[in-house]
């Protein structure tokens, strides 16, 4: 078995009172995609952020590429990059600055050819020079997700990276990221409110309740243990038993 | 530390300047006003008060080399505010950039800002009220070299607030650095200050400065004495400042801030 790109191990964040991630681990082996699924607040979007490096951990320990991220960050930093539909880029710079300025930030050489190709890529020509202020939000969701392609990352965080993108569009990126995946290993960690897209896209899939891993497998082994008929009532189920316990 | 990390901010924070007019008018529309304000002022006062020696000189000065501590505060604090206000502080702090390459870029931005506002000023000063700050002499660049690096200890020191206290605290950016005005002494000397507050202002190393400026204007001597001062004190609030800025984006990260700074 190919070893892991991402481990982590007993995973545990708490906020005062509130254990927001408990004990969680798990690992992604390259050119995997693994589909993470949880109701709001589940410890989703805390996780991501404490492989990002923006959270530190109460307990437990992060591996990447075989490095700790406490000890190697800048090193595990250069190799992945995130997109999510909760954070944004500077309004006042065109899209095309804003990508000039995250492949300076990453030391990418050649970077006119690179934007040149991200902003094709992902059919960005006619907003190239907007600025950003001035893009929708599913173009704002593709510039991110621009961002995040730009700098070739070993391992892509991706927080909901369909939501505000019309079907087409999201129907799109969904393909590019299965060419990723196959052309270059790239490994990527998935969230989605969408429960088909998670079954399309996600090799294996972790469900988060309370902070706690509670099924884990593929799609079809989680829909058949817990005898559902699909994911979205696996999901329904896990949110309503997360709402009834708080 | 990496130069192409660094060059990235400041690249980002040329674009911003480049299409936006408030920001422009920030170096130099407000210090052409303070100049051409402070400057019927101090013309007034000197044809009143002309028992007091060099008043065009001392006031105009001080407000020059006040305007760059200033202006260097506000360049690392606006740059950060610019990443707050822009959501931009997590696509930063998930980056490899580290905590020192991006105090190095708002520094450099400082610099950049303060250098643009002084020609502004110093040439409106010579323009109107044939005012020639050089006549401070060899002096002037320690003294503005001191005053910048105070203005990013206290430009560092308000970002550090802003991080740990979130967006509610941004009104620190401007209010802060005139909290340590009346201890810089900048229009007045040390001696006017109750003996309490003079041990204070002692402490600051703009007020050395400014001290240095009049010693230098009034009796021509060399205020090396102040300059050893506000050297010693700049080398040591600086390394505080910045050992505390570490501490605070880890804080942050402990408790979740950094990603909620800007909401």
């Amino acid at each position: 078995m190919a070893i892991p790109v991402l481990k982590a191990s007993a995973l545990t964040k708490r906020f005062g009172d509130f254990m927001a991630v408990n004990e969680v681990s798990f690992e992604i082996r390259p050119g995997e995609i693994l589909g993470l699924l949880g109701p709001n607040g589940a410890g989703k979007t805390t996780t991501i952020q404490m492989l990002l490096g923006l959270v530190t951990p109460t307990a437990g320990s992060i591996h990447m590429f075989g490095l700790d991220l406490s000890t190697h960050r800048e090193e595990i930093l250069q190799q992945v990059n995130f997109s999510s539909t909760y954070i944004s880029m500077p309004q006042a710079l065109t899209v095309e600055e804003n990508l000039c300025v995250v492949a300076r930030l990453y030391g990418i050489s050649d970077r006119a050819r690179r934007v040149n190709d991200i902003i094709k890529k992902l059919e960005m020509e006619e907003f190239r020079s907007k600025t950003t202020r001035k893009l929708s939000s599913g173009q704002m969701t593709r510039l991110t997700l621009a961002k995040a392609f730009l700098t070739e990352p070993r391992i892509l965080f991706l927080d909901e990276p369909t939501a505000s993108l019309d079907p087409d569009i999201a129907e799109k990126i969904r393909v590019l990221l299965k060419e990723e995946r196959r052309a270059s290993g790239l490994s990527i960690l998935y969230t989605s409110h969408n429960m088909r897209e998670m079954e399309e896209m996600s090799d294996r899939i972790i469900f988060l309740q309370r902070g706690r891993i509670v099924a884990e497998g593929t799609a079809r082994e989680i829909i058949d243990r817990f005898g559902k008929a699909d994911l979205e009532e696996v999901f329904l189920k896990f949110a309503r038993e997360q709402q009834q316990s708080s | 530390m990496k130069l192409h990390r660094i060059t990235a901010l400041l690249v980002r924070h040329l674009y911003l300047y480049r299409r936006s007019l408030p920001r422009i008018m920030e170096i130099f529309y407000w210090p052409f006003l303070d100049l051409v304000i402070w400057g019927f002022i101090t013309l007034y006062l000197a044809r009143y008060q002309s028992q007091v020696p060099g008043f065009v000189t001392f006031f105009l000065g001080a407000l020059i080399l006040w305007d760059m501590l200033f202006r260097s505060q506000q360049g690392i604090t606006i740059a950060f505010l610019e990443e707050l206000w822009a959501r931009n502080l997590m696509n930063l702090f998930a980056s490899p950039l580290k905590p020192s390459e991006f105090l190095t870029a708002t520094m450099a931005m400082s610099v950049m800002k303060v250098t643009v506002v002084s020609i502004v000023m110093a040439g409106s000063a010579l323009l109107f009220y044939s005012y020639n700050i050089l006549i401070i002499g060899a002096w002037l660049m320690p003294f503005v070299l001191n005053l910048v690096i105070t203005g990013w200890i206290i430009g560092v020191f308000t970002t550090s607030l802003i991080m740990r206290f979130g967006q509610e605290a941004e009104v620190l950016a401007w209010s802060m650095v005139f909290l340590f005005q009346p201890i810089s002494c900048v229009f007045y000397p040390l001696e006017v200050l109750p003996t309490w507050l003079q041990m204070i202002a002692w402490a600051n190393p703009a007020a050395h400065i400014f001290e240095g400026m009049r010693t230098v204007l009034s009796a021509g001597a060399s205020p090396l004495g102040n300059l050893a001062w506000a050297v010693c004190l700049n080398g040591v609030f600086l390394v505080v400042v910045v050992a505390w800025f570490y501490r605070t984006v880890a804080y942050c990260k402990e408790h979740g801030l950094l990603v909620r700074v800007g909401e």
